[in-house]
C-alpha cells in the first residue's frame, strides 16, 4: 500500500503552550484511519494544520509521496482534501443543493447553472448511496442527512483524503452503523479517510490503523487488529484505565421523587417515573428529544403545563429553584459552562455557587469558612488547578465538571440529578467520575442520570428509560437490555402501539 | 367613465399622493441597499444616516465644480464608499463594534460636512445653489394616462434604484458571487473553509453599499433641491435601516418597504394642507419606524452572523 500522507515532525505553539510537539501523523493511501486522542491532545489542531488553517511552525507534510505546502483550505482542497468539523460548517438558509456548490459553483459567465451542478451531485449521491434532498433547506433537515451533505461537499471537490472531526458524537447508534457502512463504501472507492475520535470501541470497529496522541506527543500507530480497547487506553491516558465502572448492587430504599404526567409544550408528553433511595435511573435518548426540558422542569426553571413533581411525597412542582436545592435536589445541568460554573470566577466561588447562603453571616460573607470548604471539595475530588482563588476557566473540561460535581456531592442532597456527566471529559477523568457518581449510590442517594452516551447509561444505571420525541417510550432493567435495543428505541424504531407503557 | 374620474379631485388627490410616494421613497430605498449589501456580508451598518450626508454634500460639491450634476453623482458615489471603507476598516480589521462604528460614521459625516460647508462656501447653513438633476419625462411612456403620470414622469434616481433593485436581486439569487455573500452574513467559517475570500467579499459589500447610500444622499441634494443644506437627511438613514430589516434584507423587499415610508410622508404632507395639527402628523414616519424595528409589523430573519466578528484562528475551536 502506498502513502497516501506522511506528516513528520509537526510543531505547533499556542502562545507559551505547545499543542504539537513533534507530531507524526502516516496514512496509507485507501485505508480508515482513527487518530485517538484524550481532549486536547492536539487531533483536530494537527488535522487543522492538514486543511490549511492552522498555520504549522514547523514540520514537513507530504502528501503522495512529496512535499507540500499547505497554507489555505483553498489549497488543501485542491490538493485533494476535505475536512468534515465536528460542528458541520453549513449554511442553514441555504438549500442542500447551494451549500454543497459553494465555493465550486458551476457557472457561465457568473450566472449559477444548478442543472449541471444538480447532475453531479445525484451522480455523487447515487454511487455511493449517500441519500440526500437537494432542495430541502439545511435547516430543516436531520443531524444524519447533513452529515451525508458534508460527505457530498468533500467529495464533489474532488477529495481523495477525507477528514472527520468527531463524526460520531451527534449520531443515533443506528446513525452510526449507517455511517460507517458509507465510510467503507468510500474506502472501497479507494478514497482516503481519517477520523479523529476519543471512543475507543469506534477506532476498533471502523479503523484500520490507529494513530494515537497524547499532549501533542506521538505514543503510536498501530494495527487495530493487534489492538484491544486496554492497550489503546494505556496510549491515550499513560496509565492503565479501567473502562468499565464496577457497579456494585446497592440497597434500594422507598420513592424519593416521582414525576406525575408531567406535560410542558411539545416537548415533554405525560412524563411518568419514581426514583427510589439508592437508585440511579438512566435516561437515555438522542439530544434534543426533551432532555432538556425534563431537567428544567425538574430544576425549577420552567413550570410544566400539567402534571406534578412529588419530592419525598410533598408536591414540589410550584417550588422554586432555590427551594429545591434546599429541599435537597442536586443538581448537575447539562451545559458545564452555560448553567453548572460560572468560567470566569474563581474556583471558590464556583465552589459555593448555589449554596452561598450556607456561608453568610447577616448577608455578609464568611470567608474563612468558605476557604476551608472550596479547599476540601477541590481536594476531595481531585480537581487539578493551582487553588481556590485559581479562575475556573482556566480548567481542563474534566477538572471543571470534577469541581461541579464536588460542589453538588459535597451539599449532600438527598436526590441528584445529573446530566451529561462526562461530555467533554478524558477518558482518565471519566473513569473518576463514574467511581464517584456509583459511590453517591451506595450512599443512599437517589440519582437521574441524562446522557447521551448509551455506554455510561448502561453502566451506571439500575433502570433506564429511553425518551423520544418528547415521551419516555421504553424503560428496561440496565442488565437485561442491549445496546441494540435502546439505539432502536432512541431512534424512534419501534411500533409505537406495541411499545411498553411507561408508568409505574 | 374613467376619464370622468381622472378629472375629478380624489384622482387628483390619488395620483398626487403614489407619485409623491415614489418621490420619497427613493432615497429611503437606495440607502437601504447600502444596508443590504453590507449587512448581507456579516456588516451591520448604522452609519446610512453619515453616508447619505456625505454623498449629499459631494454630490452637490461635484456639481458645483464642474457645473454638471452627473459628476456630482459620481462624487456622491465616491464619497459614500470611501466613507463605508472606514466603517469597513474600522470593524473587519481591527473589529470594533459594529453599531458603535455605524454611530460614529453619522457623528463624522454631520461634523464633515458642517465643516467643509464653512470652509468651501463660507455658510453654515447652505450650499449655493447648483445644477440639479430633474425628472424625466420618458418619450410615448409619460404619456400615457394615470400609469404615465406616476410612474414614467420621476426623477432619474428613481429609475436607478429599479434599476439596481434588478440587478440586486439577480446577483444575489442568480450568481455565485451572490450565493457566497448571502452565506458570508449567515456563516463565515463554513464559507472560509470552502476555500473563499471572506473578508474580500466583506470589504466590497460594504464599500459597494456605501456607494449606494452616498447616491441616496445625492437623490435628495441634486435630485430634490439642487443645494446642500446642514443636517438634510434628517433622520431618513434610520428610516432606511427600519426599510432593511421591514424588507428582510431582501432587494425587492426593501423597495417596498420603503414605498412604504415613502407612502406615510406623503401622507404626512397631504394630511398638513388639510389643517392637521403638522408636530402630530410629521410623526407618523417615525411611528411607523418604531413599530418596524420594534418588531411590530412581520417577523424577518436578519443574516445570522451579522454584527459578528470573523477569525478564522478562533472560530474553529
Amino acid at each position: 500500500m502506498s502513502e497516501a500522507l506522511r506528516m513528520s515532525n509537526i510543531v505547533k505553539r499556542f502562545g507559551s503552550l505547545t499543542a504539537l510537539d513533534n507530531a507524526e501523523l502516516i496514512v496509507n493511501k485507501g485505508e480508515i484511519h482513527s487518530l485517538l486522542g484524550e481532549n486536547g491532545a492536539g487531533k483536530t489542531t494537527l488535522m487543522k494544520i492538514l486543511y490549511g488553517i492552522h498555520p504549522k511552525d514547523e514540520g514537513e507534510i507530504c502528501l503522495n509521496g512529496t512535499l507540500c505546502q499547505i497554507n489555505s483550505p483553498k489549497e488543501a482542497i485542491n490538493a485533494g482534501i476535505s475536512m468534515v468539523f465536528q460542528h458541520f460548517m453549513l449554511v442553514d438558509n441555504l438549500s442542500v443543493m447551494e451549500n454543497i456548490i459553494l465555493g465550486k459553483e458551476e457557472t457561465k459567465w457568473g450566472i449559477l447553472s444548478y442543472k449541471k451542478s444538480r447532475e453531479k451531485v445525484m451522480e455523487l449521491s447515487h454511487k455511493l448511496g449517500l441519500k440526500v434532498r437537494p432542495d430541502m433547506l439545511v435547516e430543516d433537515i436531520p443531524v444524519g442527512e447533513k452529515q451525508r451533505v458534508e460527505i457530498i461537499k468533500a467529495l464533489y471537490r474532488g477529495a481523495e483524503t477525507i477528514i472527520l472531526d468527531e463524526p460520531t458524537a451527534v449520531l443515533t447508534p443506528p446513525e452510526v452503523a449507517e455511517l460507517f457502512e458509507m465510510l467503507k463504501a468510500l474506502k472501497n472507492e479507494g478514497k482516503t479517510i481519517i477520523i479523529i475520535t476519543h471512543k475507543l470501541k469506534e477506532t476498533l470497529a471502523i479503523a484500520d490503523n490507529v494513530t494515537v496522541l497524547r499532549n501533542g506527543k506521538n505514543m503510536g500507530t498501530i494495527s487495530t487488529k493487534k489492538a484491544t480497547p486496554e492497550i489503546l487506553a494505556q496510549m491515550m491516558v499513560g496509565r492503565s484505565v479501567i473502562l468499565q465502572a464496577v457497579k456494585e448492587p446497592t440497597v434500594k430504599g422507598p420513592v424519593v421523587l416521582e414525576a406525575k404526567d408531567l406535560c410542558l409544550q411539545d416537548a415533554l408528553k405525560n412524563i411518568n417515573f419514581t426514583l427510589k433511595k439508592g437508585e440511579i435511573l438512566g435516561v437515555a435518548g438522542v439530544e434534543g428529544n426533551g432532555q432538556t426540558e425534563l431537567l428544567e422542569a425538574l430544576t425549577g426553571l420552567v413550570t410544566p403545563d400539567m402534571g406534578s413533581i412529588y419530592l419525598k411525597g410533598e408536591d414540589i412542582t410550584k417550588h422554586s429553584v432555590k427551594q429545591r436545592i434546599r429541599e435537597g435536589i442536586g443538581f448537575i445541568p447539562e451545559d458545564r459552562n452555560d448553567r453548572g460554573i460560572v468560567p470566569s470566577f474563581c474556583n471558590w466561588q464556583n465552589a459555593i455557587l448555589g449554596y452561598q447562603s450556607n456561608y453568610q453571616n447577616r448577608g455578609v460573607l464568611d470567608f474563612k469558612k468558605i476557604n476551608a470548604v472550596s479547599k476540601e471539595i477541590l481536594d476531595t475530588y481531585q480537581v487539578k488547578t493551582e487553588g481556590i482563588a485559581a479562575k475556573t476557566a482556566s480548567l481542563s473540561g474534566g477538572n471543571a465538571q470534577k469541581l461541579l460535581l464536588g460542589r453538588v456531592f459535597y451539599h449532600d442532597s438527598d436526590v441528584l440529578v445529573i446530566a451529561h456527566p462526562t461530555r467533554g471529559v478524558d477518558v482518565g477523568a471519566i473513569e473518576y467520575l463514574h467511581k464517584e457518581i456509583l459511590n453517591m449510590a451506595k450512599r443512599g442517594k437517589a440519582i437521574l442520570l441524562v446522557s447521551a452516551d448509551l455506554d455510561e447509561i448502561r453502566q451506571l444505571s439500575d433502570r433506564i428509560v429511553v425518551l423520544y420525541e418528547g415521551s419516555l417510550v421504553y424503560e428496561t432493567q440496565a442488565l437485561s437490555t442491549t445496546e441494540k435495543e435502546l439505539g432502536m428505541y432512541m431512534a424512534g424504531a419501534f411500533n409505537k402501539d406495541e411499545s411498553k407503557v411507561v408508568g409505574l | 367613465m374613467l376619464e370622468q374620474w381622472l378629472t375629478s379631485d380624489a384622482a387628483y388627490i390619488i395620483i398626487g399622493l403614489i407619485s409623491s410616494m415614489l418621490r420619497m421613497a427613493t432615497p429611503l430605498g437606495l440607502a437601504a441597499f447600502g444596508a443590504v449589501y453590507s449587512e448581507r456580508a456579516g456588516v451591520v451598518n448604522l452609519g446610512l444616516e453619515g453616508l447619505m450626508l456625505v454623498g449629499a454634500f459631494f454630490g452637490v460639491l461635484g456639481s458645483f465644480l464642474t457645473g454638471n450634476p452627473w459628476t456630482g453623482v459620481v462624487f456622491s458615489l465616491i464619497a459614500g464608499g470611501v466613507m463605508a471603507l472606514i466603517l469597513a476598516i474600522f470593524t473587519l480589521k481591527f473589529k470594533a463594534n459594529h453599531v458603535v462604528s455605524g454611530v460614529a460614521l453619522n457623528l463624522l459625516g454631520q461634523g464633515i460636512t458642517a465643516v467643509l460647508l464653512v470652509a468651501i462656501w463660507g455658510n453654515r447653513g447652505k450650499s449655493p445653489d447648483v445644477a440639479g438633476i430633474y425628472p424625466v419625462y420618458i418619450p410615448g411612456l409619460s404619456d400615457i394616462p394615470v400609469i404615465g403620470e406616476i410612474f414614467f414622469r420621476q426623477s432619474p434616481f428613481f429609475y436607478m434604484m429599479i434599476a439596481i433593485m434588478i440587478i440586486s436581486w439577480f446577483v444575489f439569487y442568480r450568481t455565485k458571487w451572490g450565493l457566497r455573500l448571502r452565506a458570508i452574513g449567515e456563516n463565515p467559517a463554513a464559507v472560509d473553509s470552502l476555500g473563499i475570500q471572506v473578508f474580500v467579499y466583506k470589504y466590497l459589500a460594504v464599500v459597494l453599499g456605501g456607494m449606494f447610500a452616498g447616491l441616496g444622499g445625492a437623490c435628495l441634494s441634486l435630485g430634490e433641491l439642487s443645494m446642500f443644506s446642514r443636517n438634510m437627511v434628517s433622520g431618513r438613514g434610520y428610516i432606511a435601516v427600519a426599510a432593511t430589516i421591514l424588507g428582510n434584507w431582501n432587494p425587492v423587499g426593501v423597495v417596498l418597504a420603503s414605498l412604504l415610508f415613502g407612502l406615510t410622508s406623503a401622507i404626512e404632507m397631504n394630511l398638513q394642507l388639510y389643517g392637521w395639527p403638522t408636530q402630530f402628523v410629521q410623526m407618523l414616519p417615525y411611528i411607523v419606524t418604531i413599530l418596524v424595528l420594534g418588531g411590530f409589523v412581520r417577523k424577518v430573519s436578519p443574516p445570522k452572523a451579522v454584527g459578528k466578528h470573523f477569525d478564522r484562528s478562533d472560530t474553529y475551536v
